[in-house]
Formats: C-alpha cells, structure tokens, sequence
C-alpha cells in the first residue's frame, strides 16, 4: 500500500548513500502513468458506505467505538454547517472573501483527530475542520475573512498555527518546528497542511529535504483536491504526488481522502512514526473541492459538472452516515439532534460575525514590532494628530 | 578587558557568547559547521557547541529562514548566515511575507527573535552576485529591523543585541572590514542598537554613512582637513529604524549632509534621509542633501567595481559641491 524508499527506515547518515541505487535508466516515457507506479489507494469505507479491510491500517482504527464514529460524523456535519454558514455571510456582505472547504472534511476531520493535544497543526487557510478539531473557535476564524485582523487566535492556545495565505510557506515553518520538538526530546509531532498547487512550491520541496536531513518528526498532509484555482493537478505533477516522497527518502501514501475513518488510521499511523523517531511522512488525501475556491472564483469557466456530480457520488459525509446506519451505530434521534445543534451552530457564528466590531484605527500600528521602532511611533503621532484634528474642528 | 581583534572575530565572539549565555540560540547556514564558514566567521563554534546547536543546513535559502521561523516559533532564537548578499533572494519570500509580518498578524502573541546574517558589499574583487549592497530592500519591510556595524566593536555588541531583540533583525556585516582590527570590550556597556554615533566631530559638514562606508568616510574627512574643511561624520549603525534626530542634530550644526552607502543612491537609504532631513531641518540646511553611492545598473565586474563604489575622490567631489551652495 505505501510506497517506501529503501532508505525510509535506515538511519538518516546513511539515507543518502542508499537511495536511488538501482540505477535503472528511465526512458523517455510519456506524461501518463508507467506500469508499476499505478496510484494506489487506501480505503476503509467504501463510497457505498461499506468497511473494507486493510492489513495494513485496520489496527490504527481497530478499537473504534461506535461513539467515535458518530463524533467524527458530528463533527463534520457541524464544519460543513459552520462553512455553509460563512459562504452565505460572504454573499450577505458581512465578509469579504470565504474559502470553502465543502467536499474536503473527511481529509480534515479524519486527520485532525488523529492529532493528540501536545501536537502542532500548521495549517494553510482552508483548514477550518481542523481548526474545529484543535478547538478554535469558529467565529474567530472568520475575523480575516471579514477583515478586522489577519488572523484572530492564539496559535499556542490550540497548537494551531495562523493560517498561512502565500501558498507553501508554512511547510517550512512546521519542518522547523518539527526540527525544535526533535531537539527538546518531546515525543509531540507537527503536521503541515498543503494542497496539490503547493506541491509545486520550492518551499515544499524544500521542507521535504530538511525534514529528511533532519529526521524531524513531521507529517506533510496534502490535500489533493484535484484544483488549484482553475488548473488541474496534471498541470503540478506529472507523477501522483504521493510518489515524491520517494525520492526525498521517506514514504508516501494516498489515501481516499474522502473517507474519514481511511484518513483517520493513515494520519494516525504517520504521526506516531513521526513521534517514534522515524522522520517524516507525506500523506496525499485524494478528494475534490465541491465548490469554488473562493467565494471570488467562478470554476463554471474551467470545469464541468460531470466531474463534481461524479465526486457527490463519493461524499464523506453521506458515506460514513451509509455505514452508522447499516451498522445500527447511530438512530434517528442521534440525526435529528444533531440538525437541531447545526443551526444553533450556524446561528451563533452569523450573530459573532455581525457582532465584530471594525478595529480601532490604531491597530495599523499595534504590534508591527515587539520591541517598538522609532518610525512607527513617529508616524503613530503624526496620525494621532492627524486625527485629531478634525476633532478641534467640531467634527465627530 | 579591550582585546584588538578583527571585525569578523569579534562576531565570532559575540556569537559564542551567545551560545553559552542562552541555550536557546541556534546558528545555522550554508557551511557554518565544520567550515567555520566561507568567511570562518562561525569558527570553531561547531566543535564546541555541537551539531545541534551550529547546523549546517541543506544549500537552499528559503529553506534555511522557513525553518529558523518555525524553530522561532518553537522557542528558539536562531541565527542564521546567508552567505552572501546576493544569495539573499530564495529567502525574500520567507522574510517579507512571514518574518516580517508574523508577530503583527498574530495581534503580538508570537515573536520571531530571528537574526538573518548577511555579508554585504563590495570591494573584494569577488565574482557577480556576492558584492551587493540590498538594505534598503529590508529596510522598506515593517517588521524588520535592519543594521550594519562598521567596526569590530560594534559588530560585538550589535549582534549581542540583535540576538536579544524579539524582534527579527537583518544583520549586514561589511565583508570587506571582516579582517580590520578594532578594541572591543567585552565588559563595555552598550548603547542603544539603534542610535547613531558621532565617530568624528566636525562643523562645517555632515557626514552619514554605515557600515563599510563609515572608514572611507574617516579618510575623507581626514582628506578634507588638509584643505582646511572639518567634517562631522556619523555612523549610522541602523538603517532601520533610522536614528534621524542623531542626524538631525549634527546637520542642525553643520548645516550640510553628504549620505554615503554603497548600494544604489536610486531608492536607497540615502533618499530616505534626504527627505526626512529636509522635512525636518529645511530652515538650516545650506545645501540639498547629496548622495554619493552605486549607479542604477547591475553591479559591475571585479575590474570595474572601483568606479562603481564610492571612493575618496568621489566622497570628496561632493563635500565640495555642497559647500559651494
């Protein structure tokens, strides 16, 4: 199922001296797949709702109660309210711009909960059902959405980094980060979100070489959503992204990332080789954004509804709502609550969205520096008085 | 105790103090460890500080600032080397768009206490791309700070307080000083990391300069005395925040300023004193603010570098224009 270099478990002083020793000379091939690199998938839960097993990662979900699965079924239902929530505030002017994370919260909540409390999440600015996950709370997400500050949380309250909007950057952060824990002994781990666009960033590159010269326990978890903005992931890669793991000397695995209890057991598996000392690990979630990739964007001019009728198909949350079912795991009740805790949910986010006041004027200057800089506080003065003066002229 | 000890070992110092002094601080670059890198400004500090702490890094810039953001974040406080100026742009990205602007977009609650090395100018007869002179491309991004010491007991002790800053600062270390000796005192009390230094009294002009410009400023001034002329001359030390009211004071008695860096006078640092002096001292100035530094073209090979510099004659063609207002 995963595809690990020779390298992967040796010792990193040596990775270097045994990758890529078949020296098999490739021929010129075309764009499409090559025998023997055929993508594959792990699935636990089939679109249909069906358990398939897996030698491999059953035992990462093995003890999975059916109250775990109904709280992984809450919790998605809950992102995907809280994100329907925030669209139609976006279309009512409460908020400038809005990415949308419809289709992805199984990739989401499955690894987000497969995430211990001591861990560290660096997410992009999509992540909002992990966000859930750290216990972040909705609204405050949606304060750089609206544009009272450009990130509204405590990152060290939740380990739950900002997000991160140039695309790629917080790779890095999280390898460094990652770097750090190694050096303090913890036995924590980092997990950086990326998308299939990213993967073509240096960054990423980058981050995917340091953290393999360093051993530092971090999980790379792209979200392959098959669309960055209007380009497919044919025009970021020509292998499955999975794949280049391999040739930075640690293992790749695809996942159906539409499957939470699929993305629950990869991610937990790769967090704890993360937390054992293996080094890093990249997971690619293969799901689909459902809806536009933001609020700005109008995919009708690139893609056709086949496509995403095709993906419908294959939803997280009606598939594993197919399997609580067939398995007695939920009743009627437990569905019907949990509409009931949806629309207290979309409420309270409309009513803290409309409650945000707009910054004070000040707060361009607030915190440019820790330790202050003389320009600033010029400048602060000079706007003070600025300002000011329109108070002496009677104006309000 | 003063010991005399050149620029780049002075730094080398000051960052081994560091390391004993604070277990938090990290060195990492391209060649730091082992090499003691290309400079040997990071000599021997691998040998007795360990790989963990003095890393050398895979040769990729954004890669290096990416990761000293997150260790940051982690709690440390790395120090890191670009190689040379010109080397600076993998990590722009990194430092304009994420060291830069972190601590503002989480409303104070992360610091990034990064310092980002960078051996800078010219002079040293070195192939494209390790002589130039980008301050003020730092300079020009809140968040930064940005100095560059011009002896070595600056270099000393502007580094100690670089690496206290919880502030990300970009430290330009004149190359071609690297091997000037100078006293430092390692017991001295510091100044302020960002105020400017009279390092010479004059009264008929001003001269402001930073780094490897401060000692041709010296010369000049030395020159200008023998025709009679007594030039004040300032070392700038920070090119950001500016410490304009040091400079505002000298030209307030002076009445004449002649800024002086290497990099290009178009959009440089030179442009910003000019405005705000004039702004704030326009009644005493006798003549506009001049700029002597590099033309608006790429920087010239080797051979041609000394016309490209600013030199003596050059520094001296401008004191006297100004005076002739």
């Amino acid at each position: 199922m995963t595809v690990e270099s020779t390298a992967a478990r040796t010792p990193r002083r040596s990775a270097g001296s045994k990758a890529g020793t078949t020296g098999t000379k490739r021929t010129r091939t075309t764009a499409k797949k090559d025998a023997g690199t055929e993508p594959q998938l792990v699935q636990l839960l089939t679109p249909e709702g069906k358990r398939v097993k897996n030698a491999e990662y059953d035992k990462y979900v093995a003890g999975i109660t059916p109250e775990e699965l109904r709280g992984l079924y809450r919790d998605m239902v809950l992102t995907r309210r809280f994100d329907a929530e925030a669209t139609s505030l976006q279309r009512q002017g409460e908020l400038g711009l809005w990415a949308s994370l419809l289709g992805q919260e199984a990739a989401q909540i499955g690894s987000g909960r497969a995430t211990r409390e001591d861990d560290y999440v660096f997410p992009t600015y999509r992540e909002h059902g992990v966000a859930w996950c750290r216990g972040v709370d909705p609204a405050n997400l949606l304060g750089m959405f609206r544009g009272v500050n450009n990130g509204g949380w405590d990152p060290n309250s939740n380990n739950f980094q900002l997000y991160t909007i140039v695309i790629g950057s917080q790779t890095l952060h999280a390898t460094g980060y990652a770097m750090g824990v190694a050096k303090d002994g913890a036995d924590s781990a980092v997990i950086a979100y990326f998308g299939d666009g990213a993967s073509s960033q240096g960054d990423v590159a980058e981050s995917f070489t340091f953290s393999a010269v360093y051993n530092a326990p971090v999980v790379f978890f792209c979200q392959n959503n098959q669309w960055a903005i209007s380009e497919p992931t044919e025009k970021q890669s020509r292998v499955p992204i999975y794949q280049r793991a391999q040739g930075f000397g640690f293992p790749g695995v695809r996942v159906d990332g539409n499957d939470v209890l699929g993305v629950l057991a990869v991610t937990r598996w790769a967090l704890e080789r993360a937390r054992g000392g293996e080094g890093p690990t990249l997971v690619e979630a293969f799901t689909y954004r459902m809806g536009a990739h933001t609020t700005s964007d109008d995919p009708t001019r690139y893609r056709g509804d086949e496509e995403r009728q095709a993906w419908e198909a294959k939803d997280p949350i009606l598939r594993l709502r197919r399997y609580l079912e067939a398995s007695n795991h939920a009743d009627e009740g437990f569905f019907a609550e949990l509409e009931a805790e949806s629309e207290a949910l979309g409420k309270r986010v409309r009513e803290a969205v409309r409650a945000m006041p707009d910054p004070d004027h000040f707060a361009i200057f607030e915190n440019a520096y820790a330790d202050g800089h003389a320009l600033v506080d010029e400048e602060r003065a000079q706007f003070a008085a600025y300002q000011a003066s329109f108070a002496d002229e009677g104006g309000n | 105790m003063a010991d005399k000890m050149a620029l780049a070992k002075a730094i080398n110092e000051s960052l081994r103090r560091a390391l004993e002094s604070d277990p938090k601080v990290l060195i990492m670059g391209e060649d730091v460890g082992k090499l003691g890198g290309v400079f040997r400004v990071t000599d021997g500090l691998q040998k007795d500080f360990g790989e963990s702490r003095v890393i050398d890094t895979p040769l990729a810039e954004s890669g290096i600032v990416g990761t000293a953001i997150g260790l940051a974040l982690r709690g440390y406080r790395p120090v890191v080397e670009i190689q040379f100026d010109g080397f600076v742009f993998p990590a722009y990205d990194q430092i304009v768009t994420q060291l830069a602007k972190m601590h503002a977009r989480s409303l104070g609650k992360v610091k990034l206490p990064v310092v980002v090395r960078i051996p800078y100018g010219g002079g040293i007869g070195a192939v494209e791309h390790h002589s130039e002179s980008p301050e003020s491309l730092f300079a020009h991004v809140a968040g930064l700070k940005v100095v560059s010491p011009s002896n070595a007991s600056d270099a000393y002790w502007m580094m100690q307080q670089a690496i206290q800053s919880d502030d990300p600062v970009i430290f330009f270390e004149p190359k071609r000083r690297y091997w000037d000796k100078g006293e430092v005192n390692a017991e001295a009390i510091p100044g302020p990391l960002h105020k400017a230094q009279v390092v010479r009294e004059g009264t008929d002009l001003t001269l402001a300069a930073y780094g490897p410009m401060v000692k041709l400023c010296q010369e000049v001034a030395d020159a200008a005395a023998e025709e009679g002329k007594n030039l004040e001359v300032l070392d700038l030390r920070s090119v950001s925040p500016i410490d304009f009211d040091s400079i505002q004071a000298s030209v307030e008695k002076t009445r004449r300023l002649v800024v002086v860096h290497e990099a290009p006078v178009f959009f440089g640092s030179g442009a910003e004193i000019a405005a705000r002096i004039t702004e704030r001292s326009f009644y005493h100035l006798e003549a506009p603010v001049l700029r002597v530094g590099g033309y608006h073209a790429p920087y010239p090979p080797a051979r041609l570098e000394e016309e490209y510099l600013p030199n003596l004659d050059r520094v001296l063609d401008a004191v006297d224009r100004s005076l002739a207002y």
